[in-house]
C-alpha cells in the first residue's frame, strides 16, 4: 500500500504543476512505482509539462463516470516504465467530481503504487476538497512573496481540518540575490510565519521554463540547481536525510534552516 | 390564626440613608408577596411615600424571581411615581446564570497557529499559546493574552467590555477592536520593537493605546486575582 501526496498552494502560478512533475519524476527516478494525478479539471496542465498530451484518451471525469476503467486512463510516461499520469479532463469542470469519489480513486491507486502524487487546483473551492480528499501527506509550495505566503497560510489552516498529515513546506522560486539583499522574504522569515517543517528549497531557475516547454521535467538534467534540489526533495520524501542544497553559499543561513530542521 | 398570619411581615420597608429598601420575605407564596406590596404601598401611610424621589433596592433573599416576577413587582412600585428602582438583590441565580458566569470568569487556554481566513472566539478570557498570523482573527468577551506574535486581528471585550485589553508577545496586528472601538496598524511596523506589549482603552483619550505590558496593573488593577 503506498501513500498519496497532494501537492497544494492556495494562489495560483507558484509552481505547484511543476512540483508535482519533478517530485514524480526524481522519485521514479529512484525507482519508485508513481502515479501522478492531475486534479486540475478543465485547467489542466501536468500532461504539458511531462509531454504526455497527445497521449491521453480517456480522462479522471472519465472514470468517475465510468465511461472507462482506471488503468485504461493510465498513460505510462515515456521515459520512465514506472511513471503513470492520470489527466484531468479539460472539457468539463471541478464540480463534475465528488471528494468521495476522488478518494475511491485514490485508493485503488494507492493498492498498486508506492507513491501517488496529486496536483491540486489554486483556490479553495470544489478542486481543492477533491484534491485533498483522498490524500494522507500534503506538501505546501509557496513562493518568497507575501500574497503567496498568506494564501498558503490559509491553505495549511484548511489543510488542518483534513484528514492529512501535517503539512510540508516547499519554497519555491527563491532568488538569492534579493534575500540576500532583504529585497524579498527570506526562508527563514517564511518558515516562522507558516511554523511548518521546510521540505525544500527551489532555486529560480531559467532551466525550468526551457525545459517545460519542452515537455521535459527539469528533473531528468542533472546539472542544474532546480533539479538537484527536486531530486533533494524526493530523497527526503523516501526518508532520506539530505540537508538543504541550494543555498550552499551562505553558510549562516544554511544552518539557520538546518536547525529549524531539527537537524543540526 | 388567620389574623395572625395577616399580621405577619412578609414585606418590610426600611428606610437608609440611600434611600429605601424592600426586603421580601422568601418563603411565603409569590401571590401573598404580592397582595402584601399592594397594600403596604397604597396604604399610603406615612408620607415617605409621596415625598420626593427616592431609590429602592428591592431583597429577595433566597427567592428566585423569574423575569416576569420581577416586571411585575417592578410594575407596582412604578405605580408609585416617586420610587425608582435601582436593584434587585438576591441570593440566587440560576445554573444557566451561573455556567454563563463561571464561562464569562475562566481563561481559556488554547495552543495553535491561528491561520489566514480562520476565526478562534472564545467566552471569557483568551490565552492563545502561538502566534495569530495575517487574516486570522482572535476575539473574547474578556482579556486577550498572546503568548506568540499577533499579526492579525484581535478583538477583546467583544460582547462590549470596554475594560478588557489585548496583551502580546510580539504586538503586530493588522487591527485591535475592544468593544465597539477599532484601531487600525500603522502601515508599516519596524523591523524590531512592538514586544510585550497591551492595548487598552485610555479613559481620557477615548481610544485604544497600545504601551508596555508593565503598565497594565495600574490602569486595570481588577486584572488581578490573587
Amino acid at each position: 500500500m503506498g501513500e498519496a501526496i497532494v501537492i497544494t498552494s492556495g494562489k495560483g502560478g507558484v509552481g505547484k504543476t511543476t512540483t508535482s512533475a519533478n517530485i514524480g519524476t526524481s522519485l521514479a527516478l529512484s525507482g519508485k512505482k508513481v502515479c501522478l494525478v492531475d486534479t486540475d479539471i478543465g485547467l489542466r496542465n501536468l500532461d504539458v509539462l511531462m509531454g504526455l498530451e497527445n497521449r491521453i484518451i480517456y480522462d479522471l471525469v472519465d472514470v468517475v463516470e465510468e465511461r472507462c476503467k482506471l488503468h485504461q486512463a493510465l498513460i505510462k510516461d515515456k521515459r520512465f516504465e514506472c511513471l503513470f499520469l492520470l489527466p484531468a479532463a479539460q472539457t468539463k469542470d471541478k464540480s463534475s467530481v465528488q471528494p468521495e469519489q476522488m478518494k475511491k480513486i485514490i485508493m485503488e491507486l494507492k493498492q498498486d503504487y508506492d507513491y501517488v502524487i496529486i496536483d491540486c487546483p489554486a483556490g479553495i473551492e470544489q478542486g481543492f476538497k477533491n484534491a485533498v480528499a483522498g490524500a494522507d501527506k500534503s506538501i505546501v509550495v509557496t513562493n518568497p512573496e507575501i500574497s503567496s505566503v498568506r494564501d498558503a497560510d490559509r491553505i495549511i489552516g484548511l489543510l488542518e481540518q483534513e484528514d492529512v498529515e501535517a503539512p510540508k513546506l516547499i519554497v519555491n522560486r527563491v532568488r538569492n540575490h534579493l534575500a540576500k539583499s532583504g529585497d524579498m522574504l527570506d526562508v527563514d522569515e517564511i518558515v516562522s510565519i507558516l511554523a511548518i517543517e521546510l521540505i525544500g528549497v527551489v532555486v529560480d531557475d531559467e532551466n525550468v521554463i526551457k525545459a517545460a516547454n519542452k515537455g521535459e521535467p527539469i528533473a531528468m538534467s542533472p546539472n542544474s540547481k532546480a533539479s538537484i534540489a527536486y531530486r533533494n526533495i524526493a530523497r527526503r520524501i523516501l526518508g532520506e536525510s539530505v540537508p538543504l542544497s541550494t543555498i550552499e553559499e551562505e553558510k549562516g543561513f544554511f544552518s539557520k534552516i538546518k536547525t529549524l530542521l531539527g537537524m543540526r | 390564626m388567620a389574623m395572625a398570619q395577616k399580621l405577619q411581615h412578609n414585606v418590610t420597608i426600611k428606610g437608609t440613608k440611600d434611600g429605601l429598601v424592600l426586603l421580601l420575605d422568601d418563603l411565603c407564596s409569590f401571590e401573598h408577596l404580592v397582595e402584601e406590596l399592594n397594600e403596604k404601598l397604597s396604604d399610603d401611610h406615612g408620607q415617605l411615600l409621596n415625598g420626593p424621589l427616592i431609590s429602592v433596592i428591592v431583597k429577595t433573599g433566597n427567592r428566585y424571581l423569574t423575569d416576569q416576577q420581577s416586571g411585575l413587582i417592578r410594575e407596582i412600585i412604578g405605580q408609585k411615581k416617586n420610587l425608582e428602582i435601582k436593584r434587585f438583590e438576591t441570593n440566587v441565580i440560576t445554573v444557566a446564570e451561573a455556567e454563563e458566569m463561571k464561562k464569562e470568569a475562566q481563561i481559556m487556554r488554547v495552543s495553535k497557529v491561528v491561520r489566514s481566513g480562520q476565526v478562534l472566539s472564545v467566552q471569557g478570557d483568551l490565552l492563545l499559546i502561538g502566534d495569530v498570523n495575517p487574516g486570522g482573527t482572535v476575539m473574547a468577551t474578556g482579556n486577550i493574552f498572546v503568548l506568540g506574535s499577533l499579526k492579525g486581528i484581535a478583538h477583546g471585550g467583544s460582547a462590549g467590555n470596554r475594560k478588557a485589553v489585548i496583551a502580546a508577545s510580539v504586538m503586530k496586528p493588522t487591527q485591535l477592536r475592544i468593544a465597539e472601538m477599532i484601531n487600525r496598524a500603522p502601515d508599516h511596523y519596524p523591523e524590531h520593537g512592538n514586544e510585550m506589549e497591551c492595548a487598552f482603552i485610555s479613559d481620557e483619550e477615548d481610544q485604544i493605546l497600545i504601551d508596555r505590558i508593565s503598565i497594565v496593573h495600574k490602569i486595570r488593577p481588577e486584572l488581578n486575582r490573587l
